[in-house]
C-alpha cells in the first residue's frame, strides 16, 4: 500500500464523519403506511443503517437510487438493499410487551423454570430482575414473531417484588439485550386495607428519603429504625425523583382515586396498573399525568372491583388524554398484544391511539426515549406488516431488532415442520455408517 | 292428551319436550306406570320445575346480507327467513315476498349460525368472583362421576349475557379438571332463567367431563393421596370403569326382566308389569349410572388431555370398555395424532393459541386446529374462559389465518365450523343447530362486519328465534348488575 493511500486511511479513521470504513447494513423501505409519531403517513421513505434508523422523510435528498429500483446509495457511501413494500403493507416501530415474565419463566405452573421471584421480604426494591432474564428462553422468539421487539419484564412476589427492566428481544446475552435496569417498580396496596397500604408506602418512601438525605447516619447508628434495608432504601432514589415510576395495581375506582391523591401528596409518578374503572376518573388521572396500563378484554362485572369496568374503558381515557398502555401482562400470551389493541378499537379507541398504546406510550411513559417511534435516530425496532397490525388476518412480513433482521421462526414453527407430515414421531431409523 | 310414557324412553327426549304446567298436570293425574328402564327411574328428577313455555318468535326475513351457513353456501347477498323459532327458509339474490314478515334489510352485514362453545365454566364459576361461588371442581374424591354441572350451574353469571353479546348461543358447561372423572356437563341454551335446568338445551345428549395428565394427579397428590402420577390416573379411571361395567350387567339384566331393555320391551317380560312380583331395580349410583350411560353410548365423554400419548392413553381405555371419546378438549398436541383422531372420529376441542402454562401446555402450537382440520379430524375452538367465550370469533379467526400463513390446507367455512358446526357435533345437537340450514333452530347471529375481523360484533343474536342480544338495546340479565348504579 502506498505511503498516500495509507495515509488516506489514517486519516479516514480520525476524522469524525469521513468516509471511512462503515460496513453497517442498509436497508431502505419503499412504500405502505408508515405509523409516524405524527401519525400514519403514506409518503415516508425509512432508512435502517445499521442499529438506527437513519431517516424516515417524504423525500430522502442523500438517498440515490440506481438503475435497478432494488439498491440505492445513502449519503453517498451505503449500499441499500431497496424493500419495495407490497400495497397495504404498514410499518411500525416493534411492540412492546409491558409487565410480564418474558424470559423469567419458561412454563407458568413449574416453580423451577420461574426466576423472576427473589424470595424473602415483602420489600425487595433493589432486586435487580435483568439479572435473571434468559435471552435465550424459548418464550422470546415465539413473542417477536408476533412484532414484538421489547419488554418490560418485571419481577414476582411480595409487597415490593423489585426492579423491572426494559430489554430487546434478539440476542443471545444479558449484555445484548438488557437495555436499562430500573425502569419502573412493581407494587400493591399489600393490604385488604387501602388506607394501611399507602401509610406503610408514605413510611418507606419517607424512610427512603431520610437515609438518602443522611446516608451515614445509618452505619453510625445515628439513625431511627428503618422498615427496609440500606439497599432497598437506596433502590427507591429514582422513585423519588420522579425518574422511575411506581406502577401500582388497581381497579376500583375508589382505589384509583385514592392513588391519583398519593402520587400528588409524596410527589411520585404512578403508573395505575388494571384501571377497570378508571374511566371513572379518566379527567384526574390526564390532568396528574398518571398513566394506566390496561387489558382492554373486560368480563363485566366480573367482581366487587370492577362493577362498572366497561369496554370503552380505554376510549374514554385516551380521549381524556391520558396516555393508555396497553399490555397482556403475560408471557406466554404477550403475542396476542396487537389483538387486545384491536378490541380495544372495537371497544371504540381511536386506531392510531390504539397502535401508540403498544409502541410509542409505553416507551415514552417508561422513559425509553431512543425507541418506540419510526423516527430520525431512534433504535431500529422495526416491522413491516402485510396490512393492518391490529387485525387478525395480518402477519409480520419483515421484522427488525436494533437494526437486526429477525428470523420469522421459533419452537413452535418448528415443532409445525416437525410434524408437518406424519408421523413427526417415531422418527425413523438411522443408516449403518459404511465405517467407523 | 299426551301420556308420558313414549317420552320416558330417553332422557334426552324427556328434555326435549317442552314441558307445561298442564302437562306436569296430566303427569300426575296419570298413575305411574312401574319403572322398566335406568330412564324409566331417572325421569322424576329430570322433569323441569320451572316451566319453559315457548316466547313468541317473531317472523323475520333478513335480507341484502352476507348470509353464511357453515353448510357450503356464502352468499354475498343473500337473505334468511326466521319463522317460529326455525330458520324458515334462506337463500341468495333477492328475498321472497313473505306476508306480515319484519323485514330487515342487513346490507353490509354478515349472518352465521350461532356459535357454540364446548368448554366453559360460566355459572359454576359465577360473577362475581369469590370463594362462595367456587363450584366447578368436586375436588372431595378422584373420580365423582355423579355429580351434575348443572346443579352448580347459576343462571345469574353475569358472564352468560356477556357471552350472547359475543355471538354464542349454546354452550357446554363443566366440571373442572381436578377429578379423573368430573360429574357430568350439561349443554345450555343461552336463554335466561330463574334455575339452570330450564335452560338445558333441548335434546341435548347428557355428557360427562373426564380429565387426564398433571391436573387430577397434581391435586389428589398433593395431598398425599392417590393418584399421584399419570398410571395412578389410569388406574383409577379404569377401575371406575370397571365397576360399573359389572353393575351395567345387573342393570340390564333387571332391565330385560322389566321390560324396558334395549329391545324397547318387545321380548317377552318374565314378570307382569307392577304388582309385588314386579323384578326389583338394582340399588341406584349415581356415580355408576354416569359411567353405564358412557358405555351404552348416551353419555358423550368430554375429556380434557393435553399431550398426544395422554390422549393415547385414553383412548386405550376407550377400546378397553368399548366406548368412543366424543372430544378431546384442550388437546394441545393433537395434531401429533391427527391422523388417528381423524381415524376414530374423535373431535378435538382446543384454543387457537393457548400454550406454556404448564408443562403438558409446552407443546401447543398455533398451528393445531388447522393441521387437524387438514387431516380429516374434526376440530373446534373452545374457550374454557369466561373472557374467551366473549371472542370466539377472533380465536376462530386467529386459527385460520396461523394455518393460512403457514400453507395450511384450509378454508374460511373450515374455520367458521370450528366455532359452530363442530362444536354441535361434539355436544350431539348438530342435527338441531351448528350450521343455517331449512328446519334447524333460529340460532343465528348477525355481525357488523366479517366475522373474523378484531372489529367486529354480534349486533343481533337470536337464540331459538328469539332475539337475545341487540347491541343497540339495553337488557339486563344477571341480578348481580341490578341496582349497582343507584349509590353515587
Amino acid at each position: 500500500m502506498s505511503r498516500l493511500l495509507l495515509s488516506l486511511f489514517a486519516a479516514a479513521l480520525l476524522a469524525p464523519g469521513a468516509a471511512i470504513a462503515d460496513d453497517r447494513a442498509c436497508t431502505v423501505l419503499l412504500g405502505g403506511t408508515v405509523h409516524a409519531p405524527e401519525g400514519p403517513r403514506d409518503d415516508l421513505v425509512v432508512v435502517i443503517l445499521g442499529d438506527r434508523i437513519a431517516d424516515a422523510r417524504p423525500t430522502v435528498d442523500e438517498l440515490q437510487f440506481g438503475d435497478g429500483a432494488d439498491a440505492a446509495r445513502f449519503r453517498g457511501k451505503h449500499d441499500c438493499a431497496v424493500l419495495k413494500l407490497d400495497e397495504g403493507a404498514v410499518v411500525t416501530t416493534g411492540l412492546v410487551t409491558v409487565g410480564g415474565q418474558l424470559g423469567l419463566v419458561e412454563v407458568g405452573m413449574e416453580g423451577g423454570t420461574r426466576t423472576s421471584d427473589a424470595g424473602g421480604d415483602p420489600i425487595r426494591t433493589s432486586h435487580d430482575v435483568a439479572d435473571s432474564y434468559n435471552p435465550r428462553s424459548s418464550v422470546i422468539p415465539v413473542t417477536r414473531i408476533a412484532g414484538i421487539t421489547s419488554a418490560i419484564i418485571e419481577p414476582t412476589g411480595g409487597w415490593f417484588p423489585g426492579q423491572a427492566a426494559w430489554v430487546d428481544l434478539a440476542g443471545g446475552s444479558q449484555e445484548e439485550t438488557v437495555v436499562r435496569r430500573g425502569v419502573y417498580l412493581p407494587t400493591g396496596f399489600g393490604s385488604a386495607s387501602r388506607g394501611e397500604g399507602l401509610g406503610k408506602l408514605a413510611e418507606l418512601l419517607d424512610d427512603a428519603r431520610t437515609h438518602l438525605r443522611d446516608p451515614r447516619a445509618l452505619d453510625s447508628n445515628r439513625s431511627r429504625p428503618y422498615v427496609a434495608s440500606r439497599l432497598d432504601l437506596e433502590a427507591l432514589q429514582p422513585v423519588l425523583r420522579g425518574e422511575a415510576p411506581l406502577v401500582v395495581g388497581a381497579n376500583r375506582a375508589a382505589d384509583v382515586e385514592a392513588l391519583i391523591r398519593f402520587a400528588a401528596d409524596e410527589e411520585i409518578r404512578i403508573v395505575i396498573r388494571g384501571g377497570a374503572e378508571a374511566w371513572l376518573h379518566a379527567d384526574a388521572l390526564a390532568d396528574a399525568g398518571i398513566a394506566i396500563l390496561l387489558n382492554p378484554y373486560v368480563y363485566g362485572p366480573g367482581g366487587f372491583d370492577q362493577i362498572e369496568a366497561r369496554p370503552d374503558n380505554a376510549a374514554i381515557l385516551a380521549d381524556a388524554g391520558v396516555d393508555v398502555i396497553i399490555s397482556t401482562g403475560s408471557a406466554h400470551f404477550a403475542r396476542n398484544l396487537r389483538q387486545l389493541a384491536g378490541n380495544a378499537v372495537r371497544g371504540g379507541m381511536d386506531h392510531t391511539a390504539a397502535v401508540r398504546a403498544i409502541t410509542s406510550n409505553p416507551a415514552r411513559v417508561f422513559g425509553q426515549t431512543d425507541r418506540g417511534e419510526i423516527a430520525r435516530g431512534a433504535v431500529a425496532n422495526v416491522v413491516v406488516w402485510s396490512g393492518d397490525p391490529l387485525e387478525l388476518s395480518t402477519a409480520v412480513v419483515h421484522l427488525w431488532i436494533g437494526g437486526e433482521p429477525v428470523e420469522l421462526r421459533s419452537r413452535q414453527t418448528e415443532l409445525f415442520e416437525h410434524y408437518r407430515e406424519l408421523p413427526g414421531t417415531p422418527v425413523p431409523g438411522l443408516e449403518v455408517p459404511d465405517s467407523l | 292428551m299426551r301420556t308420558l310414557v313414549p317420552i320416558l324412553t330417553a332422557v334426552g327426549a324427556l328434555i326435549a319436550a317442552p314441558a307445561t304446567a298442564g302437562d306436569q298436570a296430566d303427569a300426575e293425574a296419570e298413575a305411574a306406570p312401574a319403572p322398566r328402564s335406568l330412564a324409566d327411574l331417572e325421569a322424576p328428577g329430570l322433569r323441569p320445575v320451572e316451566p319453559t313455555a315457548q316466547e313468541p318468535t317473531p317472523l323475520v326475513v333478513f335480507t341484502n346480507a352476507h348470509v353464511w351457513t357453515a353448510a357450503g353456501d356464502d352468499w354475498e347477498r343473500g337473505w334468511i327467513v326466521l319463522q317460529d323459532g326455525l330458520i324458515h327458509s334462506l337463500g341468495e339474490g333477492d328475498a321472497p315476498t313473505i306476508p306480515d314478515a319484519r323485514v330487515v334489510d342487513a346490507t353490509g352485514h354478515w349472518i352465521t349460525p350461532g356459535l357454540i362453545d364446548t368448554h366453559s365454566h360460566l355459572g359454576v364459576y359465577a360473577a362475581p368472583s369469590g370463594k362462595a361461588h367456587g363450584d366447578g371442581n368436586e375436588a372431595s374424591a378422584p373420580t365423582t362421576p355423579g355429580v351434575w354441572a348443572e346443579h352448580s350451574l347459576n343462571p345469574q353469571d353475569p358472564g352468560i349475557q356477556r357471552a350472547v353479546a359475543g355471538g354464542v348461543t349454546a354452550m357446554q358447561v363443566l366440571p373442572g379438571s381436578a377429578n379423573l372423572i368430573g360429574g357430568r356437563g350439561v349443554v345450555v341454551q343461552m336463554v335466561p332463567h330463574r334455575g339452570s335446568r330450564a335452560m338445558r338445551f333441548p335434546g341435548a345428549p347428557e355428557t360427562v367431563k373426564m380429565a387426564c395428565g398433571e391436573n387430577p394427579k397434581r391435586v389428589y397428590g398433593g395431598r398425599g393421596g392417590a393418584p399421584s402420577t399419570r398410571m395412578g390416573n389410569l388406574r383409577a379411571t379404569r377401575q371406575a370403569f370397571h365397576a360399573a361395567a359389572e353393575a351395567l350387567v345387573a342393570l340390564q339384566e333387571w332391565e330385560e326382566q322389566a321390560g324396558g331393555g334395549d329391545d324397547g320391551g318387545k321380548k317377552k317380560r318374565k314378570k307382569k308389569k307392577g304388582g309385588d312380583d314386579a323384578p326389583k331395580p338394582p340399588a341406584r349410583s349415581l356415580d355408576t349410572e354416569t359411567l353405564m350411560g358412557v358405555l351404552r353410548g348416551e353419555i358423550l365423554p368430554q375429556v380434557h388431555c393435553y399431550r398426544a400419548d395422554d390422549m393415547i392413553s385414553m383412548l386405550q381405555v376407550a377400546d378397553e370398555f368399548g366406548f368412543s371419546i366424543r372430544s378431546f378438549h384442550h388437546a394441545l398436541e393433537a395434531y401429533k395424532i391427527r391422523d388417528l383422531l381423524a381415524d376414530r372420529e374423535v373431535a378435538s376441542s382446543t384454543w387457537a393459541d393457548w400454550w406454556g402454562f404448564k408443562l403438558e401446555a409446552y407443546d401447543g402450537i398455533p398451528h393445531n386446529a388447522a393441521l387437524l382440520t387438514e387431516a380429516g379430524a374434526r376440530a373446534i375452538i373452545h374457550s374454557d374462559s369466561h373472557i374467551g367465550i366473549q371472542r370466539l370469533n377472533q380465536e376462530a379467526g386467529k386459527a385460520l389465518h396461523t394455518g393460512l400463513q403457514a400453507g395450511i390446507d384450509l378454508s374460511e367455512e373450515d374455520a367458521l365450523k370450528w366455532v359452530t358446526l363442530n362444536p354441535a357435533w361434539a355436544l350431539g345437537i348438530d342435527h338441531l343447530t351448528g350450521s343455517l340450514e331449512v328446519g334447524k333452530r333460529a340460532d343465528v347471529v348477525v355481525w357488523d362486519g366479517h366475522p373474523f375481523s378484531v372489529y367486529s360484533s354480534a349486533r343481533l343474536v337470536f337464540v331459538a328465534g328469539v332475539l337475545r342480544h341487540d347491541a343497540e338495546q339495553e337488557q339486563t340479565w344477571g341480578d348481580f348488575q341490578v341496582g349497582q348504579e343507584v349509590t353515587p
